[in-house]
């Protein structure tokens, strides 16, 4: 497979390390209601979609950045990916981490 | 002149070239491939069958081939079920064939063939289902003796394979005339063209046809096409290459054989490269493979592909026979006919099965006629055919061309899970619509029968393949061909037959798939399974649709409505050795050295493996016999004055930033926002799940720096969680990593002499008194007059200690200054093993403790795990399942009496059932302690921190050992620490 | 300064220097090396201060740029690595940190790193030369190697050791983890004499 990096152009999939679904940027607070449990649905619940699945890719062998993949499963098409770190800036996070 | 060798085609008839076949000196010539060499000697026999060792010769000329299989070459280089039709002849060949005991000629398991019932389809299935002890003893070695193919020597391959990467814009796969013409089309306007052929030479069925193109042979217009594609620069002709595989975006593997054509490669070069294609865009050209009729004992030697058997005698002047009867439904029987009449072979009779079949001249057809059987022992000697008046009359000749059809070779349309689909038209299956991506088809290969159409789409192809790229590319004038219509009139096998093959190459006939449709195994795929149909080094390439179409007219459906089977990578055979490339032996991965290690080397050391590292494991002096001593004295030493050991290894992650201190708050489960500047802080990181993954240090050398330590196995995943945080998790943060593992030399000086040692190198200016320095202190200091140093007052043994760190590269020399300078407190280096044992002298956990089902709480630390702040990990470490009453902890054990720790022992009562139910835990680790002169060891114990001084079973029950163990603390070595603050 | 005597990364005392046909894959330890990341939201500041104290223009992804005494080339976002020659620049760290005060984090790399020049000499002129290079990295990387200019720097994977390779005028550099450089310095070598 091939990953378009934003930065850097189409890289072979051999370079990053796969980690899962991008859902994994959404870490609750640890200081909200029932964190347990957001905890435990944050790290054990995914959905596994058989079609576009957004997902995190480490590019371990290349400029050490977080991708978020948008891939289908069925195909392996790929047809976006973005920096995590701008994604995870865009993302509504809780109070804990506005500071 | 070999009997068999014709005049004419694109040999070298003045280069003779010796070789051996089975101990049997022969002559072919420059350009043949052994199968066309063998042929032009007179040898049709050239190996036994897979399952009844019929005997066998050539059917194809080319990759598809499923019977002339042979061992080649000897010794390393002995490489077993190569296909002797793709095999280029060099001077001193030797080639064996296989699958037989005894002679080729007397092959003892030929007893199968007497019993064809016993091993018919399903045999595996019907045969062993008992008694099971039979499978290992029997069933297993008497099976891999009779059924396999070639054998391998078990020496190493001298030969060295390469790997690499080419990237295209566009990937012409096969050099045909559809794929010239697609790579002429896209040479021409400018693009990156990767044009890649399987054979040695170029030109597909044009160097085997009598064909003319233009006014020109086939030879002379390819090698025209070839002279002009080589003079561009954006052009690059990969002969003897095999593109074996179509993977996601476009990527291809493929093949190259590099040094395969010579008896031994030149020096240093390698025998084969596996290249990896990114390609933007591909052509597969692929061309057709003809498919045989089945008919009753259509396997003898001598029976060939009617297109093979113009191709050996129109290119390599070779023939089986001076005697062949055509046997075919279409023209092309015609054709083959006037080829081998032209070469001056008799063609004593043409079997058409077409009742309209055409006359011809120089030889009788008989129409709607059918070859019925076959004789001769070791070749064809005569058929018997049935004429359309039901008559039979037999002929004699030395071989029969074949022809059933031509079937698209689109094995790399499939290889992304694309389905063929049936084209009445040319009663074949045609690639499907969904192609790999980027991926299109021309010639043959997509059902276009003709060498003007071929010329014609590969061109289009290209065409539009390039207009997707946004270049444009200009049509080239197409050269004038002459093509007639083949006028196929399907016919799969000849009715009534008993043993007519299919499937060559797993002895698989038209009766296997008549009962396996008989036992219900219709679909395709079971089929497949349960006949073996299309399995092994040929993939069905000349068998699948026929089988398929015997099982279509058993169900009674169309061959469509029947199914159709998909192919998978690799399309031809792949050796192991390709695929590993350099990475064998010692060179199986990049190996690590540490900065010592030149100089231990020096010093006799054994050295481990710790991942891609190699690591001091002891230092054996003079006399020691057995590690033990050696290790024991390490640790004494140590521990009585002072000791060195390389710790490079560890990882080492520099953070910095104005939110540093804040990130490691994050990253570590306990507090490190308030560590004042000069100290070292021990840490302990969670996996989010709330089990401890890595332990470590981390030193704030400023306000916004620290450098923080892993351990050696996890320095990459740890690098790549705290990435994962600062990227994804805590993006606000201001922070920026770096590993600095290799960048330092980083060396463990211990014991009580260990100050003493240090301010022998520190300089002056520099003060490491305890009072200056103490436990946990860091520092940047200068060394040996002036080398920039950084000093951490940390310790792993429990005894006074120092890691100290210097640039990489004067790490050689500090070990060295450390001995020298060390000689008067008998300074003592010491490897992993003693590492280890004053670890668990200490109490320290590593690996075997932080095991991936431990928490902090297990190990003892679970106070650490901060409540006031939030870390990955600490919410679900609260977890109720993570925080039970009697809970494992971590525990010190050591025998009552007598006996050894053992690590993955198991832990029971003093009284009471030893079983799963009753376990109370498990040992981690275990050592000899030469200062308390017993076995000792750590382990996890429910409610362990409450059990000191009990006594326990430790049981291993595979090893039958039982031992009374005590609970103690695991700090078997100075519990108060004392030691570590003098 | 000190009198420890320090080795190269091939472990030797002067540099490892081979000659496989035209190539020539020579061990270069004398490059000191410093990473600089740019403090949150001091990109450009860290890109002011050093154009002005070093002449130099801190690259966009996958490239370099180079003065007489510097090289400097993208890591990663906001990351790049600087070298100077070891034995005029062995503190550059400290040299770069003067520079960009605290709008850039800088760390000490030079020792964490080996390098090989690789270069071609062809009796046959420049083309022959660079298709000698050509031929030998696009059997190690899966970098297009063929269409990398001058200043182009990409990261990639040399027979599973993580590398950074840089297209300079008469070559490439490879710059690896030091521990590996034995490893490194084989695929190199064994390669290189596998090509005719």
């Amino acid at each position: 497979m091939l990953i378009n990096h934003p930065l850097l152009g189409p890289r072979d999939a051999s370079e990053f390390t796969y980690l899962g679904d991008a859902s994994l940027l959404n870490r609750p607070d640890w200081q909200g209601e029932n964190a347990v449990e957001a905890f435990h649905d944050y790290l054990y619940l995914r959905d596994n979609p058989a079609g576009l699945h957004r997902e995190l890719w480490f590019h371990e062998q290349g400029d050490r950045s977080w991708l978020v993949v948008t891939r289908n499963t069925l195909t392996h098409e790929i047809t976006e990916v973005v920096l995590a770190s701008e994604v995870a800036k865009n993302t509504k996070r809780f109070e804990g981490d506005a500071q | 002149m070999s009997v068999n060798r014709l005049h004419g085609g694109l040999i070298d008839h003045t280069t003779a070239l010796s070789f051996s076949f089975d101990g049997k000196t022969y002559q072919g010539q420059a350009g043949d491939t052994l199968a066309s060499a063998l042929l032009a000697n007179g040898v049709r026999l050239m190996g036994r069958s897979f399952k009844y060792h019929r005997p066998r010769g050539v059917m194809t000329a080319g990759s598809e081939e499923p019977n002339a299989l042979v061992e080649l070459r000897t010794g390393g280089r002995q490489e077993p079920n190569t296909r002797a039709t793709t095999v280029e002849l060099f001077d001193g060949l030797t080639a064996r064939s296989q699958n037989h005991i005894g002679s080729l000629k007397h092959d003892l398991l030929a007893v199968n063939d007497l019993f064809p019932s016993f091993l018919s389809a399903g045999f595996y299935y019907k045969t062993f289902m008992w008694p099971r002890a039979f499978w290992e003893k029997l069933y297993e070695p008497a099976i891999r003796r009779a059924a396999g193919l070639g054998s391998v020597s078990f020496e190493d391959d001298p030969d060295a394979y390469d790997k690499g990467f080419l990237h295209c814009d566009l990937l012409v796969i096969g050099a045909g005339p559809a794929g010239l013409m697609a790579a002429l089309t896209a040479g021409r306007a400018g693009a990156r063209v990767i044009l890649a052929e399987e054979d040695f030479l170029l030109g597909g069925r044009l160097i085997a046809e009598t064909q003319s193109v233009g006014d020109m042979s086939g030879a002379d217009w390819t090698a025209q096409m070839q002279a002009e594609l080589a003079s561009m620069d954006n052009v690059r002709i990969m002969a003897r290459t095999t593109v074996f595989g179509a993977y996601d975006h476009g990527v291809y593997g493929a093949v190259e054989r590099v040094s395969d054509h010579l008896a031994v490669p030149e020096a240093g070069k390698p025998r084969q490269i596996l290249w990896r294609i990114y390609s933007k865009r591909a052509i597969v050209c692929a061309g057709a493979l003809e498919r045989p009729i089945a008919f009753e004992n259509n396997d003898r030697p001598g029976v060939m592909l009617a297109g093979a058997m113009r191709t050996y005698a129109n290119r390599w002047a070779a023939t089986p026979a001076k005697e062949v009867v055509v046997f075919a439904n279409s023209d092309d029987g015609h054709r083959t006919a006037k080829d081998l009449i032209a070469k001056g072979l008799t063609v004593p009779a043409v079997v058409d099965t077409r009742a309209d079949a055409p006359d011809m001249a120089g030889t009788e057809v008989l129409k709607g006629a059918q070859i019925i059987n076959t004789k001769g022992r070791h070749g064809v000697t005569a058929v018997t055919v049935r004429l359309a008046n039901g008559t039979t009359r037999e002929i004699s000749c030395g071989a029969v061309a074949n022809s059933g059809g031509w079937n698209p070779n689109l094995g790399l349309t499939c290889h992304q899970r694309g389905r063929p689909v049936w084209d009445e038209a040319i009663h074949a299956f045609v690639p499907g619509g969904d192609l790999p991506m980027g991926q299109s088809v021309a010639g043959a290969a997509n059902g276009v029968m003709s060498t003007h159409g071929a010329l014609e789409t590969g061109t289009t192809a290209a065409i539009a393949a390039l207009g997707d790229l946004g270049i444009t590319a200009t049509a080239p004038d197409l050269p004038q061909v002459e093509d007639r219509p083949a006028n196929l009139s399907p016919f799969w096998y000849v009715s009534g037959a008993k043993r007519a093959w299919v499937d060559f190459q797993n002895d698989v006939t038209v009766k296997d798939v008549k009962l396996a449709h008989q036992e219900g195994f219709r679909s395709v795929e079971h089929l497949k399974r349960y006949t073996t149909l299309g399995m092994a080094t040929d993939q069905g390439k000349t068998s699948n649709v026929t089988g398929l179409a015997v099982m279509a007219e058993r169900t009674g459906k169309s061959i469509p409505e029947t199914g159709t089977t998909i192919f998978r990578p690799p399309y031809v055979p792949v050796a192991m050795g390709t695929l590993a490339g350099r990475s064998v032996g010692k060179e199986f991965h990049p190996t690590r050295l540490t900065p010592s290690h030149h100089w231990a080397a020096e010093q006799g050391a054994e050295f481990v493996e710790v991942g891609n590292w190699l690591r001091a494991q002891y230092f054996p002096r003079k006399g020691e016999t057995h590690w033990r001593q050696t290790v024991d004295r390490e640790v004494l030493a140590t521990r009585a004055s002072v000791g060195v050991c390389d710790v490079t290894t560890l990882g080492k992650i520099d953070v910095q930033g104005v939110d540093a201190a804040e990130f490691l708050n994050k990253i570590y489960a306990n507090g490190f926002a308030k560590l004042a500047v000069g100290k070292v802080r021990y840490g302990v990181m969670l996996r989010e799940d709330g089990i401890a993954y890595d332990d470590g240090t981390a030193a704030r050398l400023a306000e916004d720096h620290f450098v923080v330590t892993t351990t050696t196995a996890n320095a990459v995943t740890v690098y790549r969680n705290m990435e994962f945080a600062r990227q994804c998790l805590f993006p606000d943060m201001d922070v920026q990593l770096i590993s600095t593992t290799e960048a330092w030399a980083q060396y463990a000086v211990a014991g009580p002499n260990s100050r003493k040692l240090l301010q022998k190198l520190v300089d002056p200016g520099f003060d490491i008194s305890n009072e200056a320095f103490p436990f946990m202190g860091c520092g940047e200091i200068t060394i040996c007059g002036g080398l920039r140093a950084r000093l951490f007052r940390i310790s792993f043994s429990g005894e006074l200690a120092y890691e100290i760190a210097v640039p990489t590269r004067y790490g050689d020399a500090l070990m060295r200054r450390l001995m020298e300078e060390g000689e008067e407190f008998n300074v003592t280096p010491y490897g992993t093993e003693a590492l280890g044992v004053m670890r668990i002298e200490k109490g320290h956990a590593v690996a075997a403790e932080l095991n991936g089902t431990t928490t902090a709480a297990n190990l003892g630390m679970g106070r650490m795990v901060s409540k006031k702040k939030d870390s990955i990990g600490s919410t679900l470490s609260e977890r109720d399942g993570l925080n039970a009453e009697g809970d494992l902890r971590l525990v010190g054990l050591k025998p009552v009496q007598s006996g050894e720790v053992v690590a993955g022992a198991h832990l029971m009562n003093a009284t009471g059932p030893v079983d799963a139910k009753h376990d109370q835990g498990y040992v981690t680790s275990a050592a000899y302690s030469p200062i308390l002169e017993t076995s000792i060891g750590l382990g996890f114990l429910k409610d362990g921190a409450n059990r000191m001084g009990e006594t326990l079973r430790m049981v291993n029950p595979l090893e039958g050992q039982e031992v009374l163990v005590e609970v103690v603390s695991a700090h078997f070595v100075d519990p108060e620490g004392g030691r570590l603050r003098v | 300064m000190s009198d420890l005597k320090p080795l190269t990364p091939l472990g030797g005392d002067i540099a490892r220097l081979d000659q496989i046909g035209v190539l020539r894959i020579a061990e270069n330890p004398n490059l000191a090396i410093a990473s600089l990341a740019a403090r949150k939201g001091r990109s450009a500041d860290v890109a002011q201060t050093v154009k002005a104290a070093l002449q130099i223009e801190l690259p966009q992804p996958g490239k370099s740029r180079r003065t007489v005494t510097h090289t400097v080339w993208w890591m990663g976002p906001d990351q790049w690595m600087l070298s100077a020659e070891h034995n005029a620049h062995e503190l550059l760290a400290d040299e770069v940190k003067a520079i960009v005060g605290d709008a850039a984090s800088v760390t000490e790399q030079t020792d964490a790193w080996c390098c090989f020049e690789v270069s071609a000499h062809c009796e046959h002129g420049a083309a022959s030369s660079e298709a000698a290079l050509f031929a030998l990295f696009e059997r190690l990387c899966a970098v297009d190697v063929s269409q990398m200019v001058v200043e182009d720097a990409t990261r990639t994977s040399i027979h599973h050791t993580g590398c950074f390779l840089i297209r300079k005028e008469d070559g490439f550099c490879v710059i690896g983890p030091r521990s590996s450089a034995g490893s490194l310095h084989h695929a190199l070598v064994e390669v290189a004499g596998g090509l005719g």
